[in-house]
């Protein structure tokens, strides 16, 4: 027997899509033998979609999936929205059935798609914790065992016996997670949940998670914060457009998923003048003093290009510094090749991806040829666990040391 | 290539659970039992749940069939002049009707809505759908048991002592329980993707009280017709619970009673195969 817990062959995934047609019923009586019609359609292939009024489109959430899972792998699944994320783990939840393909699954499974489903308002703390834990498949008896545990990881003692309907949305998206924490299934399906809460009850969640994947439970994690996918999984999928892009260790799908989360135009196409360009280090982390350096490679064209630049820009789009060949009073003593590089120290960045573009141009009069949006990519990574971690996106990108002081 | 399909067939076998499109879910009783704390906690929510906010609470448990009994006892019995069944004091005799009609209407009415109430739960957490509908037939065994208790203070104040067919009562309980399953079935499984569902079924039960032999005894109905009358199972479940409540008064019509529980069985099967059929696109159509 081998330790396969799941295998997935051609998993496809077909839902259509309506898209309403303009109703052009001019009388009564013309609508109502319409409706008559449709009646009579439903009746006689109930079920079936209704193509009366109604344009149908397919569309394929999932296409040819194929995977296997060994147990006690941590496996991250990543994709860009409306890459068929949620529809996998709705497929291997069981929620819905795939439109082609087979799946087998050895073990108990528990799916934590959203936090807190089937909580009632009107009822308590402490009876939505049973409530909670009896449909995500756990007995009374385990429950009850649990309850001191869900409690406290919850810590909302003071608040067990009021109503989930005055609780605060924090106090609710804690509980519920605390009761799904503390499921002890042997697969353990978790989708985007850790979107909630604050900053230290996500470092919690993280942290029950990992003890949850030590205990050599199998766990299917699909999450857009690529930190907490990297410190919890082994094993990584990336998904695009319903197609299964790569299956490899996580490191590599994470920087795979860099790469595919581009903005269209970074392509370098066969036309253009720039043929190739580099950057080294790519991934720095924001203590690091080496130069970066980046070459560019053109076309020997004439006249040849004598005038470059680059611009980096946040995930965002926010630039953050532009500099090129016009600003180095040193530029002109160098002999014009077809090789082209530029050295800068690295910036105090936030950790994060980041982006540069460059332009190619001549100087004098000063004009571009060619842009190219995003063609190189750099990550910064947070060496050590310092201040910038705790950082917000949107609190900025540039790192400086400051120091607080009183007086 | 029929040889590889088995081949792959084969490396599936040594796994619990198989998904696969157009099977049917496995949804073994092993399942439902493992599951078993669910009905529990669900049908526990609707109770806890149903009478918050409300002043009188669970008394409205009490006063809905205690008032529907007085008005058919005063439009039936006194004003339209229909004859009890024996000795049998008027009220009584429709009271023992009030049982399961109440029980069967209110758990068809929830029931049926069910799943669409639930709709999140379903979109978001895999577990026997079966046990939602059902589920919500507990609460209604609760305020049945509370209105049997209004059954004997009525008995008590009319001097009324109750039949030995009393002990069959569970038997026609059980038919009750399952006639409302199927039909439960049915709806709630329909609700899903015809939300008209929802504006037919408190028609059916409108309907179905003046139908069914609830404010008046179904000797009234003329032999010829007694048979088609049959078919709506409800009249075998009245008449039984009558019969044991009344007792020999009471005629009991066994051909009527005998169709009651063929076309309650016909039902349930057909409901369950329509519901286990249709359940695996719930979470896509909902």
């Amino acid at each position: 027997m081998s330790d396969v817990v799941i295998r997935a062959e051609n998993i496809s995934k077909k839902y259509i899509i309506g898209h309403e047609k303009q109703a052009s019923y001019s009388t009564f009586s013309e609508s109502l033998s319409s409706a008559a019609h449709s009646i009579r359609n439903k009746i006689l292939h109930p079920f079936s979609a209704d193509n009366e009024t109604t344009e149908l489109e397919e569309f394929w959430a999932l296409k040819d999936i194929n995977f296997e899972i060994k147990q006690g792998d941590k496996v991250g699944i990543i994709g860009r929205n409306g890459a068929g994320k949620s529809t996998l783990l709705k497929i291997l939840s069981r929620i819905t059935e795939p439109t082609t393909g087979k799946i087998g699954i050895k073990g108990r499974v528990a799916s934590l798609l959203e936090v807190g489903t089937g909580f009632h308002p009107e009822l308590t703390g402490r009876e939505n914790i049973f409530l909670n834990g009896a449909i995500l498949g756990m007995t009374k008896k385990e429950i009850k065992m649990k309850f001191d545990e869900i409690v406290d990881f919850s810590g909302i003692e003071k608040f067990l016996d009021t109503p989930v309907k005055r609780y605060s949305s924090g106090m609710y998206v804690r509980l519920a997670f605390a009761v799904a924490a503390h499921l002890e299934p042997e697969i353990l399906i978790i989708d985007e949940v850790l979107a909630v809460g604050d900053a230290e009850f996500q470092k919690k969640c993280l942290g029950k998670m990992d003890e949850v994947s030590q205990e050599g439970r199998t766990l299917i994690f699909v999450s857009h914060n690529m930190a907490a996918i990297k410190a919890l999984c082994t094993r990584g999928l990336l998904l695009k457009n319903g197609y299964t892009i790569s299956d490899d260790i996580i490191n590599n799908i994470v920087a795979l998923y860099d790469n595919h989360t581009k903005p269209p135009s970074c392509k370098v196409t066969k036309n253009s003048i720039l043929t190739k360009a580099s950057i080294s280090p790519s991934i720095i982390n924001n203590s690091a003093k080496q130069l970066i350096t980046i070459t560019l490679t053109i076309k020997p064209t004439f006249p040849l290009p004598n005038y470059f630049m680059i611009g980096l820009e946040d995930n965002y789009g926010n630039r953050i510094f532009t500099n090129g060949t016009h600003l180095d009073a040193n530029w002109h003593k160098i002999k014009l090749n077809t090789t082209i590089s530029c050295k800068f120290p690295p910036p105090s960045l936030t950790p994060g991806n980041y982006w540069i573009s460059i332009a190619i141009g001549h100087e004098n009069p000063r004009h571009n040829l060619e842009f190219h949006r995003c063609a190189l990519g750099i990550t910064v990574e947070n060496k050590e666990a310092n201040t910038t971690s705790s950082l917000l996106p949107g609190q900025g990108s540039i790192v400086v040391d400051a120091n607080w002081s009183c007086s | 290539m029929k040889k590889i399909t088995e081949q792959s067939n084969a490396c599936f076998s040594e796994f619990d659970i198989t998904i696969q499109p157009g099977k049917r879910l496995d949804k073994s009783l092993k399942e439902l039992w493992q599951y078993r704390d669910l009905f529990f906690f669900l049908a526990w929510r609707d109770f806890k749940v149903r009478y918050k906010q409300t002043i009188i609470g669970a008394l409205w448990a009490f006063l809905r069939p205690l008032l529907t009994m007085i008005v058919f006892t005063i439009i039936f019995g006194k004003v339209a002049g229909l004859p009890s069944q024996g000795d049998a004091p008027y009220a009584i005799m429709v009271f023992s009707a009030m049982l399961p009609w109440y029980f069967f209407s209110s758990s068809f009415g929830d029931g049926s809505n069910a799943l669409v109430a639930n709709s999140s739960m379903i979109s978001k957490v895999y577990f026997p759908r079966i046990i939602i509908p059902i589920s919500t037939l507990f609460v209604n065994l609760v305020d049945l048991g509370i209105s049997f208790v209004i059954l004997l203070i009525l008995m008590i104040y009319y001097q009324f002592a109750p039949s030995t067919n009393i002990v069959f009562l569970p038997l026609f309980l059980l038919l009750a329980i399952a006639f409302t399953i199927a039909l439960t079935l049915w709806m709630s499984a329909l609700n899903v993707k015809y939300r008209d569902i929802r504006y037919i079924v408190p028609f059916i039960i409108q309907f179905g009280l003046y139908v069914s032999p609830v404010g008046f005894s179904s000797e009234v109905i003329t032999n010829k017709w007694r048979i088609i009358y049959s078919l709506n199972p409800m009249v075998g479940v009245i008449d039984g619970f009558r019969w044991c409540i009344i007792g020999k008064a009471a005629n009991f019509y066994w051909p009527g009673f005998i169709i009651s529980i063929a076309f309650t069985i016909f039902l349930l099967i057909s409901g369950y195969l329509f519901f286990s059929n249709t359940e695996r696109k719930f979470a896509d159509i909902i």
